[in-house]
This record gives C-alpha cells, structure tokens and sequence, in this order.
C-alpha cells in the first residue's frame, strides 16, 4: 500500500456499515479505502440464517456478506487487510496507524468495527475456549452432532442459534437469566414449540468444568438462590456484544460500555470522524441499522469533503487578495 | 508456496516428524471463520518459506485427527515444534497475532 497517498475517506472495519458508507462515498467518486482486519461482512458472515433484512426472505449471513463485498468492489473501493492500532490528527490530515507499524493518511475517517461476542467472565470459560466453550453456532455446531448442549442467552442470536444448533444436538438446554425473552416474538414461538429445546429460566451459569473438553455447568437461580449441576459436553453464549473501540483510548466520547457517542448524523466529537454501525451508541443493532448508518455517515462525509474544500478555496482566495 | 492440505497417511511424516516447526490449521468447508483466515494463511507460508511449514486439515475429511486433537471449535490452529504441540489459537484472529506466534516458534 501507497502510504504517501491520501485518501478522502478512511474507513475503519468492513461490515454492512462501513460496506454502505464506502458505496456513497466511491459513486461520489471519493477515493475510499476500507480497511479490515479479517474478512468484510464481520459479524454477518458467521450468522447463520437472516429473516429480517428486506429483499431477501432468508439468506444466509455469509451469502448476503459475500453480496455486499461483490457490490463495494465492483465500484472500485479498495480494501486492505490489516488490523488498526490507533488514529490520530494534525492541522492538515488523519492518520489511521496499522499494527504493522505503518500508516494511512486521510482527509476522513469512518468507525465501523462493530462489537465482538460478551464473555460471561466466569471460571472455566477461557480455559474451555473451543473445548466445548463456542460464541459462532455455525462454526462449531457439526462438532456436538447427538450430544447434549446448553445456550446461554435470551435475546435474538441465542433464540436464532438454538434453532439452527438444534440439528445437530441431541438436546439443547438454553439458559435464561430472566423469566422472558429479549429476541423477537417469531423466533420465541419456535423455540418453546420446539421439542429438543428445554429453557431454563431465571438462572446464570457461575462456572464451567471440564476435563479435557467442557462436562458441566454449574448454575444459579436468580429467584431462589439455589445452585445445581447441569452435565452438557459444550456450551455456546450469546449475550451480548461488546463495541472494538479499545484502539481509539480517549480520541472520541464513548459511553459506559465503550460505544461510540455521536449525533444523529454520525458526528463523533471529532470533526471529519464518523461512525456507524454496531460500534456506535443506539437502541437497535440490526443489519438494517448499520447499513442505514453508514449511508448517513457516506452522505455526511459526502457534505464534510466539499465544505473542507470550499474553505480550502476561500483561504486560497485569501491569501491570494493579500498577496495582491 | 500455498499452505498445504495435510491427509491422515501424511500426518507423521509431515507434521510430527518435520524437521522445520509446522502450523496446522483446522478447517472446514462449512465454516466462515476459516474462509476468513485462509488467506492470511497462504501469506505467512510464503513469508516463512523454509522457517515453517504451514498446513490445513480438514476436520470432515481426517475426522480422526480432529478427535484425536480434541477439536470442537474450528478454526483451531496448533503449532507443533519437534512433533510435540507449543501453541494454540482458536477463532479468527488477525495475521499479526498468528505471525507473532509464529515468530516465537523460531
């Protein structure tokens, strides 16, 4: 990569967000880059199953991510593979550092790097990563074919990964803080009516055991105190996300949580930085929302560009009268 | 050269007898994670030419392999060094964290 070029728009993290961001930057012919740390399409590429996304009645995550990277590239965004350290300013550009000590200079930036799976945080769960301890149902789902498994979690990823995982198990105990259901009405419906899947409510797993792969769970209730043993041979937790905003340390305002605070039209507290998608402060954290996202924040750096370029030409203007 | 498709015939030979540390990684057809890394893969094993040797194992193909190793979670990657396993790494992680684990091996 050329890292004397500068780029109009840098963005950072290549889900749905930033993919819909560089599609209205690049048609305004706004040399943009997207720079990804993995594969573009994140957290969509590993969903299994996607019902809600309009224009398609189901797609699999991975084939709508494939979509979209199709899409961005036939317009001519380039990608780069590489992880982000930090970004940083002067009077003049942005500086995106990468973790190979290089770096990319830019007139705009664009966060989109989502959120990775919550831990639970209890004892056993590091040490059972991928022994039995899993957070993607369709990487690992074929490896518990007839065994017995519990999910963790009552919102739509742990309803919609119960479902997909109950074709390989044999039985599926999903685990439940409270005493309803976060996820969506549809995917509820079919996971009660489902004869494999036995919910246990009002409890919380407070560690996980196992020899050389996970064998039990130890849970509590969160009613009645009581703890007891639930054999399983692997565990899958979905309970949450947790925004990849480390990198920016105190460069923007995040909330308690580590998201990141903006406006409604994708302003961070940094002018000419944006942000989108599953990383950014909001009530709802869908497909649908990180491409709405990154259309405003492609259409905002769209405005922010020409502005900079009007007050570019007024100051040359300027100088050129005094020169006079 | 491209990382290499290692069968259950060449195991020893190419893993637990390699002269040179070797890296194998678990795969699957149906996992995106490990599409994710595939890539990466191919580039270390051309940047170590010589130093390492990078290998992929498919867990539907050499099913016992994977039991063997205790994989329930795909991508796993274990380095071996003298036939015996060093390091692990699980999911899909950026190249620079494979290829510091790499540089330890050396």
């Amino acid at each position: 990569m050329d890292t004397s070029k500068i780029w109009d728009v840098v963005v950072v993290g290549g889900g749905p967000a930033g993919m819909t961001a560089a599609i209205y930057t690049q048609r305004s012919l706004l040399e943009t880059l997207i720079v990804e740390q993995l594969m573009p399409g994140g957290n969509v590429a590993i969903t299994n199953k996607v019902e809600n996304y309009p224009g398609f009645n189901e797609i699999s995550g991975g084939e709508l991510s494939k979509r979209m990277e199709d899409q961005v590239k036939n317009l001519g965004v380039e990608f780069l593979s590489g992880q982000v350290e930090s970004i940083s300013q002067d009077e003049d550009l942005k500086y995106v550092t990468l973790s190979d000590g290089s770096y990319l200079q830019t007139k705009s930036i664009i966060l989109s790097t989502g959120a990775g799976w919550r831990n639970l945080g209890v004892p056993g769960e590091r040490k059972f990563t991928g022994r039995g301890v899993s957070y993607c149902g369709t990487c690992d789902g074929p490896f518990f074919k007839d065994k017995v498994i519990a999910v963790v979690g009552g919102g739509d990823t742990a309803l919609d990964e119960s479902l997909y995982l109950e074709r390989f198990a044999s039985k599926i105990f999903l685990i439940h803080r409270r005493d309803a259901f976060r996820g969506a009405k549809i995917f509820q419906d079919r996971v009660l009516k489902n004869p494999k899947i036995e919910v246990v409510w009002n409890s919380v797993v407070t560690e996980i055991q196992g020899d050389q792969i996970v064998n039990n769970l130890r849970l509590k209730n969160t009613k009645t105190g009581e703890e007891k043993d639930l054999p399983v041979e692997g565990v899958f937790i979905f309970i949450g996300q947790e925004p990849n905003t480390k990198f920016l340390k105190t460069f923007c305002d995040l909330d308690k949580y580590g998201y990141i605070i903006t406006d409604q039209e994708m302003h961070t507290r940094v002018d000419g930085i944006f942000a989108a998608g599953d990383v950014r402060k909001k009530n709802l954290y869908q497909i649908a929302t990180a491409v709405g996202d990154g259309a405003i924040a492609g259409y905002m750096i769209i405005k922010y560009l020409e502005e900079l370029k009007c007050k570019e030409e007024e100051k040359n203007e300027c100088n050129a009268d005094q020169n006079s | 050269m491209s990382a290499m498709q290692i069968k259950t015939a060449d195991f020893e030979s190419e893993v637990l007898k390699s002269e040179i540390p070797v890296i194998i990684d678990f795969w699957a057809e149906w996992c995106m994670p490990c599409k994710m890394i595939a890539p990466i893969l191919d580039e270390l094993s051309k940047e170590f030419e010589g130093k390492i040797k990078v290998g992929k194992l498919n867990v539907d193909q050499e099913r016992e392999l994977a039991i063997k190793y205790n994989i329930v979670s795909i991508p796993t990657i274990l380095f071996f060094k003298s036939g015996e396993i060093v390091d692990t790494l699980i999911g899909a992680v950026p190249k620079s964290n494979i290829k510091s684990k790499i540089e330890d091996l050396l």
